[in-house]
């Protein structure tokens, strides 16, 4: 049976880990290596790699960087962050990647989500969507949360998989940092109205916030940052509860 | 030795690095002329259509059937292991490598598409691939399209997603598997260390 998933999330720059896991003996911690060996012996199912640099200029670092996890790490992981063309795709792809998340670039130019899923299948195309809520519904931001895209979140996603995306990535930007829960109408209804695989970010908290989040939220993977990084939670935790409440989740071998 | 096939591939880096990992010497072959010898390893691509098209493009078709015909042990990655199949639905005029009779069909609404994450695997039939491999282990899988499960002689492992399909396919040389081993931890470095050790 398709299990789970639990992603920690780390944010880089130049390369380099600026949110990464916190208080443990890394010998350098702003080493993606390192970063990523200690969630994978941690028991992450799949890794998200965020540059919030979002700049075309540090692409070869990124992609250097995104090598150097590939050599080494033998799990499945998304790189996010400034991805604008079809050839940015094939280059993070090409070194070990194993799907692209796109936000504000699919926003502004639709078909790059098509011409992505043409190229490398859907299967390699996130569309990263932070949602806000507006009065009954919610609206699509853009620009790292900064712009609103006066889109409805929910139709925005139905469009995204029309077009091919085959996974999408669900920040509710209410709950994100507030550690209080996931916004599990959104996800309900994202993953509800669409055909594909629904990860869910922002407001995790405690092990049962993850437990709603696939049961009411009804979403395929759960995604943390902080929360993995300040060890409030560790994946290991959150797994056995998954485990205890019937829900299938994989324990490493 | 290893040769990996390159056809303008997706996740090429990663099975090249995973063989290194376990003491292989893998080897890009980009044309047939550059293959040395040892076995071969076929990568996923995207769509069906376009894989063969690409393989074509660079000679590997009749390449391939001759070393097979030779003996030369091959797997086929994930869309690589599709591509050695007779058909698909993503691109029903062309034909595939054809070392397995059946279609490779697309996942029917209900679950979601693509099938993605971490499933168990139930094995059919001890294979040499599969030493020290237990059925419920779990490996990576990414895909919209899938071979059904239809208790022919060569399926090895099945999955279920929606419904049952096959995750594991061997006759003789050839040998395919739907998941991304390169990707699945430490079931998937065994797996690979099995066909290594073939």
């Amino acid at each position: 049976m398709l299990a789970k998933r639990i992603i920690p999330c780390l944010d880089v720059t130049g390369g380099r880990v600026v949110k990464g896991v916190n208080f443990i003996d890394l010998i350098d911690a702003g080493d993606p290596v390192e970063q990523a060996q200690f969630y994978d012996e941690e028991g992450a199912d799949e890794l998200v790699f965020l540059d919030i640099t979002a700049s075309s200029d540090g692409r070869e670092i990124l992609v250097d960087m995104v090598r150097r996890v590939a050599e080494r790490i033998h799990l499945p992981f998304t790189v996010g962050g400034g991805i604008r063309s079809v050839e940015d795709m094939r280059q993070l792809l090409r070194s070990g990647a194993d799907k692209i998340s796109i936000n504000t670039a699919a926003v502004e130019n639709p078909t790059l989500i098509s011409a992505g899923a043409k190229a490398f299948g859907s299967q390699c195309v996130v569309v990263a969507i932070d949602a806000k809520r507006k009065d009954k519904s919610w609206d699509t931001y853009t620009h790292g949360g900064r712009r609103s895209a006066d889109m409805d979140a929910i139709e925005w996603a139905k469009k995204a998989v029309e077009l091919g995306a085959g996974e999408l990535l669900i920040t509710s930007m209410d709950c994100d940092g507030t550690q209080s829960g996931f916004d599990n109408n959104l996800l309900a209804r994202i993953s509800e109205e669409t055909s594909v695989p629904v990860i869910a970010s922002g407001g995790a908290g405690t092990v049962q916030h993850f437990i709603d989040a696939v049961e009411t939220g009804k979403a395929d993977a759960v995604l943390a940052a902080s929360l993995f990084h300040f060890r409030k939670l560790t994946i290991e935790e959150i797994k056995k509860e998954f485990l205890k409440n019937g829900i299938p989740i994989r324990i490493p071998a | 030795m290893i040769s990996i096939v390159d056809y303008e591939g997706g996740n090429l880096f990663s099975v090249v690095k995973a063989f290194e990992f376990l003491g292989a010497e893998p080897r890009i072959i980009t044309q047939p002329k550059d293959y040395d010898g040892g076995k071969i390893v076929i990568p996923g691509v995207g769509e069906f259509g376009d894989a063969m098209r690409a393989l074509n493009e660079r000679h590997f078709q009749d390449f391939i059937h001759k070393v097979a015909a030779d003996g030369v042990k091959i797997l086929g990655v994930c869309a690589g292991a599709q591509i050695l199949f007779e058909r698909s639905e993503e691109s029903a005029a062309v034909a595939g490598l054809s070392f397995f009779e059946n279609k490779v069909r697309r996942f029917s609404p209900g679950g979601k598409i693509p099938h993605m994450g971490w499933n168990t695997l139930e094995i059919c039939r001890r294979n040499a691939l599969l030493k020290s491999i237990k059925s419920g282990e779990y490996v990576y899988f990414a895909h919209s399209f899938y071979v059904p499960a239809d208790d022919l002689d060569f399926e090895i492992a099945h999955c279920e997603h929606t419904n049952r399909f096959t995750a594991i396919v061997n006759d003789r040389n050839i040998f395919g598997v739907q998941f991304h081993p390169e990707k699945s931890q430490k079931t998937g470095m065994q797996i690979l260390r099995n066909f290594i050790d073939l």
